[in-house]
């Protein structure tokens, strides 16, 4: 089992969902409009995305930007917080990995 | 203080005093309203893209949910005080604005310049703006404390504040078998988040013993009562977690993560009051989400930067909030943590003192004693929930310290131990420990305290490694030298962003723009 989102339907904030997909590694991930990155692979049914200099995998920890272990390349861009970067419809990420002595 | 519009201008050389507030949590937002209140012109800004900080943390625009205050407490007097902010005339809103770094003028008698990174998070198109205001409130907030064990790398292992954040912010939920574990009061409106949400919530664990949290809670019984919203707050929680039969076990953590890949299970043990794992009172429990928090630490790196003196691991403040720097005002969890209903009073003083207003005027009386309840309400949270000296005897020598260098406790001993390696600085250029992308945000405080009790001779205090000597015996929340946030870049700035030079958003063209 892995994370998932509250469905729009169903939750009681009484919300919408305007769907939008996002691109990882090449396949095609749909999320809701609004959501973060990480939020979009989390409720994608993904828990990890980065490998630490280990090769160990990683995802979200502290979720507000604090921890940097959910970097993502977006649209080109390195090391991207996904925890701190709304989705946008047609965005590319692309996972990274850490090289031992790597700098970031 | 926010339906009083009755503004006392307070000028310099005619115009209005320029109040720029950084980060519009609870601490923030009331700082900018009070800032209004005393007649100031106020740029709040944070760097996220709606206000409300980590508490009252908003579901996005996109999802224009009817009922965004269901998930939340205070929400109708949130949204009262920030449409009142973000619609003032003297008041200008910067989203996705994050304060890179803080720049002391020449002339030591001046508020810092502020420098902002305006854009999409860790964009590289984003722009620089400068600002030089009369006064600055900084209102950063905290983030989980989280004290290493082994297997804390997992995916599945999330901060409890991570759990509430996607619940908050965007109704994405951790797991459905989850355990929340570590020390505080946090742990049980995340618990609540959870099940909110529909999932299993299989055990809330809290490392104390009862008598120690009996102990900080009950002393002084009218303190609590005059924090009676948070209070009221607890006891919803408390009931919720009964009616789902969800147990609140004290004196027992997880010591320790296990999977494949991803958490598939916890290990639990009963601590001693000083948190040291009792051998065979271990327990196996299967989850696939854990949630752990052993306490807050403040986001220190801007008071730093400012120049602010810290005491006791947070931010010093006198009694009308002023930092030791010249025109720096703090207030909210970066001055100690009590939780949203203080980190308001702090603000509204913090706000209406930047402004020019005089702190012991009648209007703001109330607002003082508010302030002063908070305080108190912070030193029982210590009191109640202090982290146990105890904690590494659930270490194993492969157990990360450093999650982003994956520096392991037995690399980090021997250097600490090694007369040759042993100074705080060789300790930290020798295993990496700190010097990874987080920059020691989340290691800082642990190998801190581990190189402490490994290198009684070692050097003075004078880097994030270094004994503190000011807390001997007992490792308190927070608390450590405050090198570990000297961090001259306070966010991240691409070297494109650097290069370039600061200047004004099309659209903020206009009077309100300080950019120089
Ligand atoms: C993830 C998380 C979730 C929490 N959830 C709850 C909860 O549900 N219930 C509860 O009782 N307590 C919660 N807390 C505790 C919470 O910190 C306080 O109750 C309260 O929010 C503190 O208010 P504050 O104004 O001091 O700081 P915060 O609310 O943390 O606000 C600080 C703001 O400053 C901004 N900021 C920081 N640095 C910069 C910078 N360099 N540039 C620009 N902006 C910046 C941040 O984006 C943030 O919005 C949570 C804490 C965390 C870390
Ligand atoms: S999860 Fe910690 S920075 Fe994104």
């Amino acid at each position: 089992m892995s994370p998932r989102i509250v469905p729009a339907r169903t939750d009681a904030v009484r919300r919408r969902a305007t769907p939008l997909t996002i691109t990882v590694d090449g396949v095609p991930v749909p999320g809701a409009d609004g959501q973060t990155v990480a939020g979009v692979l989390l409720a994608g049914g993904r828990l990890s995305w980065r490998s630490g200099p280990s090769g160990a995998p990683r995802g979200v920890f502290c979720g507000i930007g604090v921890c940097f272990d959910c970097l993502v390349t977006v649209n080109g861009e390195r090391d991207v917080r996904a925890c701190r970067r709304r989705a946008c419809d047609g965005d590319v990420v692309t996972t990274q990995s850490r090289e031992p002595g790597e700098e970031r | 203080m926010t339906r009083n519009t009755d503004a006392r201008a307070r000028h310099t050389g005619g115009r209005p005093r320029h109040v720029v507030v950084v980060g519009a949590g609870p601490a923030g937002l009331a700082a900018a309203a009070a800032a209004l209140r005393a007649g100031a012109r106020v740029t709040l800004l944070d760097a996220s893209d709606r206000p409300g900080g980590q508490y009252h943390r908003m579901l996005p625009a996109a999802y224009e949910a009817e009922d965004n205050g269901r998930l939340h407490h205070g929400w109708d007097d949130f949204e009262r005080l920030r449409t009142h902010v973000q619609s003032h005339p003297r008041a200008e809103w910067w989203p996705d604005s994050a304060v890179w770094a803080l720049e002391r003028p020449d002339d030591t008698t001046s508020a810092p310049h502020v420098h902002v990174l305006r854009g999409p998070a860790d964009g590289t198109e984003r722009y620089r703006s400068v600002l030089t205001p009369d006064a600055l409130v900084l209102a950063t907030g905290a983030h989980d404390r989280v004290l290493p064990f082994p297997g804390w790398q997992l995916p599945g292992v999330f901060t409890a504040g991570a759990a509430q954040a996607l619940a908050k912010g965007e109704r994405v939920v951790v797991g459905d078998e989850v355990v929340v574990a570590g020390s505080g009061p946090f742990l049980l409106p995340v618990a609540a988040s959870l099940l909110e949400a529909g999932s299993d919530v299989l055990e809330v664990l809290e490392a104390n013993p009862a008598s120690t949290v009996l102990r900080g809670w009950s002393r002084r019984p009218w303190e609590l009562a005059a924090q009676s919203g948070k209070a009221a707050e607890l006891a919803e929680y408390t009931g919720l977690l009964a009616r789902h039969r969800v147990p609140y076990r004290l004196g027992r953590a997880v010591i320790e993560a296990r999977g494949d890949g991803r958490v598939e299970e916890v290990v639990t043990a009963r601590l001693t009051a000083d948190w040291t794992p009792v051998p065979g009172t271990e327990r196996t429990v299967p989850v696939d989400a854990l949630c752990v928090t052993h306490g807050f630490s403040p986001q220190l790196e801007l008071p730093v930067a400012a120049g602010c003196a810290l005491s006791e691991g947070f931010v010093q403040v006198d009694d009308a909030q002023r930092t030791t720097a010249p025109g720096v005002y703090a207030a909210g969890e970066i001055t100690g943590i009590a939780g949203a209903p203080a980190a308001r009073a702090e603000g509204l003083l913090a706000g209406w003192t930047a402004a020019g207003g005089d702190p012991s005027d009648r209007t703001v009386r109330d607002v003082v004693r508010r302030r002063d309840r908070g305080r108190a309400f912070a030193a029982r949270l210590a009191a109640a929930h202090p982290i146990g000296t105890g904690w590494p005897g659930w270490l194993r020598p492969d157990t990360l310290i450093c999650r982003c260098e994956e520096t392991d406790y037995r690399t980090l001993r021997a250097a600490a131990e090694d007369p040759a390696t042993g100074a705080p600085r060789a300790v930290k250029l020798g295993t990496r420990a700190g010097l990874g992308p987080c920059q020691a945000r989340m290691c800082g405080p642990a190998v801190a305290d581990l190189c402490a009790r490994r290198a009684p001779d070692s050097a003075p205090a004078h880097d994030g490694l270094a004994p503190d000597r000011s807390v001997p015996e007992r490792a308190v929340p927070g608390l450590a030298s405050a090198s570990h946030h000297r961090r001259p870049v306070a966010q991240p700035i691409r070297l494109g962003e650097l290069a370039a030079s600061p200047g004004r958003p099309p659209e903020e063209e206009g009077e309100h723009t300080d950019e120089r």
